[in-house]
């Protein structure tokens, strides 16, 4: 495997979409998908003379993104502007952050497989605003909506601490649950609230020197799966060239990507001859921002169990399964509604089944989180409960669950209307027991004969005594009564 | 005295800048920046140790909005001091590189 010859090097920035209401500088509304050119005003349309104000609950979405990045959260930070000469941000400049930005170097811990994490280090955070659309399906010439531009976005840097393209979607898929979790973001893709660009380079070991091929940076990819392709690809690609040319970073430092999804390939897109010259200068129509201890103390109070924290809470104390407590982490609701339904006493396995089997299934379908779905927890803990008294069995559990989110009812009122209470009656199922062992004397004489056969025919008696109860008979009854007829 | 600044170095700031100049603006602003800068380095001559490096020229700081929509403009109104547009949207000429993003 060419795989082993080489060390993967990759660092990350992420750009986040933050889910304020209005944008950045200006009271203008934040919507994906109006129409063109109606949520713009003198500010983010860069008209001479107006004046930028900050968004407090920005500044502190991101602070909070910060703080469960373990960042560094520094007590004064400034804006800066940096030149930009494209016409989907027609001030000539982006407002963003240079030197002093809201939060400083931290960390993100990333799942691994088997329940195993990394640390990837982060370098920094800062707040900058997005830029317009630009379309091009026009012709000779290019249209521009404004709507985006001006919205908050949270730049992330981390550190080239990731080795494998899993270890890149890994990270994104983490940060995605983590803004969601903080509700800071609401991570959607399709809606380009999460965009991505990796540095990928290799460390190849030869003739007992390292030799580090020149670093790649693909722009712009907005779906975990390009994410990952075009980190591999870049990497094969790589090494490739350094096989067959001896490409290293000597001869050339930087080169920029786009990823091309039809052809699942990178597209060089321009060689850095040197770093851009963005020409940044303190933004003189923005005031600094100081963080005080106390507003920081208040945004920390904001704060959540995040949900690798959780995921692993519920592998260890729970004994879920790594998959299955990923899976009930993978909104915050849907993680709380689990753990509060936990907290009130029942067996975890059992709800979580409930829940994978039926209740994720069915939110999926209505479009909203199972906690929506009209269960409350109390609920979802009684019908669980029931599971375990026996009462009911486990299949008719995910019955009842599904007609309790229809009708709204009570878990026992339901599962009566459904006619699904197990009988544990003991009178009436010995009735039937010996019923069906009048009617099967064959299988009876099997099952206390002792031979190859006997498991089997106690088996089928069984059955039969289920299917006379219409499956309403509590197994662990009938099977109980029915060794002590045969005396097994 | 030397230039401060020569002109390859203005060029480049003039191509930064998207300025383009004539070879009797190249030598004219090589001198006037020159002069300019020159100028400007009187600044070192002070002491400066004991001071505080400014970050911003304002004493104030934490200026905030709330996070409260105003109404926008109408897209009439957006469009009114484009040189051209198109469908709604502000027409410029095409835009090759796709733009960096922001
Ligand atoms: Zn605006």
């Amino acid at each position: 495997m060419a795989e082993s010859k080489y060390k993967i090097i990759i660092g990350l920035e992420i750009h986040v979409h933050l889910a304020t209401k209005t944008k950045m500088f200006c009271g203008c509304e934040l919507v994906y998908g109006g129409e063109p050119n109606t949520r713009v005003c003198p500010v983010c349309i860069g008209m001479p003379g107006v004046l930028p104000t900050m968004n407090k609950k920005a500044v502190e979405f991101a602070t909070l993104a910060g703080l469960a990045l373990n960042c560094e959260i520094p007590s004064f930070t400034k804006w800066d502007r940096k030149s930009y000469y494209y016409p989907d941000l027609p001030k000539n400049y982006q407002i963003s952050q240079y030197d002093l930005p809201l939060c400083g170097s931290g960390f993100i811990e990333i799942p691994l497989e088997e329940g195993q994490t990394k640390n990837i280090r982060m370098i920094r955070a800062h707040l900058e605003e997005d830029a317009g659309k630009n379309t091009h399906t026009f012709g000779d010439f290019s249209a521009i909506d404004l709507n985006r531009a001006g919205s908050p976005l949270l730049e992330m840097v981390t550190e080239p601490d990731m080795n494998s393209g899993k270890e890149v979607r890994a990270l994104a898929v983490e940060l995605q649950r983590i803004v969601r979790f903080l509700g800071i973001s609401e991570g959607d893709m399709q809606k380009g609230h999460m965009r991505f660009e990796p540095n990928v380079n290799l460390h190849i070991p030869k003739d007992g020197k390292i030799y580090k091929t020149p670093i790649s940076e693909v722009k712009n990819l907005n779906s975990f799966k390009a994410l990952e392709r075009s980190v591999t690809y870049e990497a094969r690609r790589q090494y490739a060239e350094f096989v067959e040319f001896g490409k290293t970073m000597e001869m050339g430092n930087k080169a920029t990507f786009g990823w091309d999804d039809d052809n699942q390939c990178t597209v060089l897109q321009r060689e850095k001859e040197e770093a851009h010259d963005y020409r940044y200068f303190p933004d003189p129509d923005l005031v600094p921002v100081e963080m005080s201890d106390e507003w920081l103390g208040e945004i920390k109070s904001r704060l959540c169990e995040l949900p690798l924290q959780m995921q692993m809470r519920f592998v260890q104390d729970y004994k879920l399964s790594d998959y299955d407590a990923g899976v009930l982490t993978a909104d915050r609701q849907t993680a709380e509604y689990f753990d509060a339904t936990v907290k009130s006493g029942v067996d975890p396995k059992r709800v979580c089944n409930i829940l994978t089997q039926t209740g994720l299934k069915l939110a999926n379908e209505a479009g909203c989180k199972v906690a929506e779905l009209g269960v409350s927890s109390d609920g979802l803990a009684e019908l669980a409960k029931m599971v375990d008294a026996s009462e009911i069995s486990a299949s008719a559990s995910v019955t009842i669950f599904e007609e309790m989110t229809k009708s709204k009812g009570a878990p026992k009122a339901t599962a009566e209307k459904l006619n699904l209470i197990q009988k544990s009656d003991a009178g009436e199922i010995e009735s039937l027991i010996d019923q069906v062992i009048a009617d099967n004397p064959k299988a009876v004489a099997e099952a206390t004969s002792g031979s190859k056969k006997a498991k089997k025919s106690a088996g089928f008696l069984m059955g039969q005594v289920m299917q006379r109860s219409k499956g309403q008979a509590n197994p662990k009854v009938v099977s109980e009564i029915l060794n002590k007829k045969l005396s097994l | 005295m030397g230039q401060k600044i020569d002109r390859e170095q203005v060029e480049k700031v003039a191509k930064l800048a998207r300025l383009d100049l004539s070879d009797g603006e190249l030598t004219e602003f090589t001198g006037q920046l020159s002069s300019i800068l020159e100028y400007i380095e009187k600044l070192n001559e002070i002491d400066t140790d004991s001071v505080e490096p400014l970050a911003h020229c304002l004493p104030v700081h934490n200026v905030f909005r709330e996070d409260v929509v105003i109404p926008s403009l109408d897209v009439a109104a957006a469009l009114k001091n484009a040189p051209a547009s198109f469908d709604n949207h502000f027409k410029v000429p095409k835009v090759l590189d796709g733009g960096p993003g922001a």
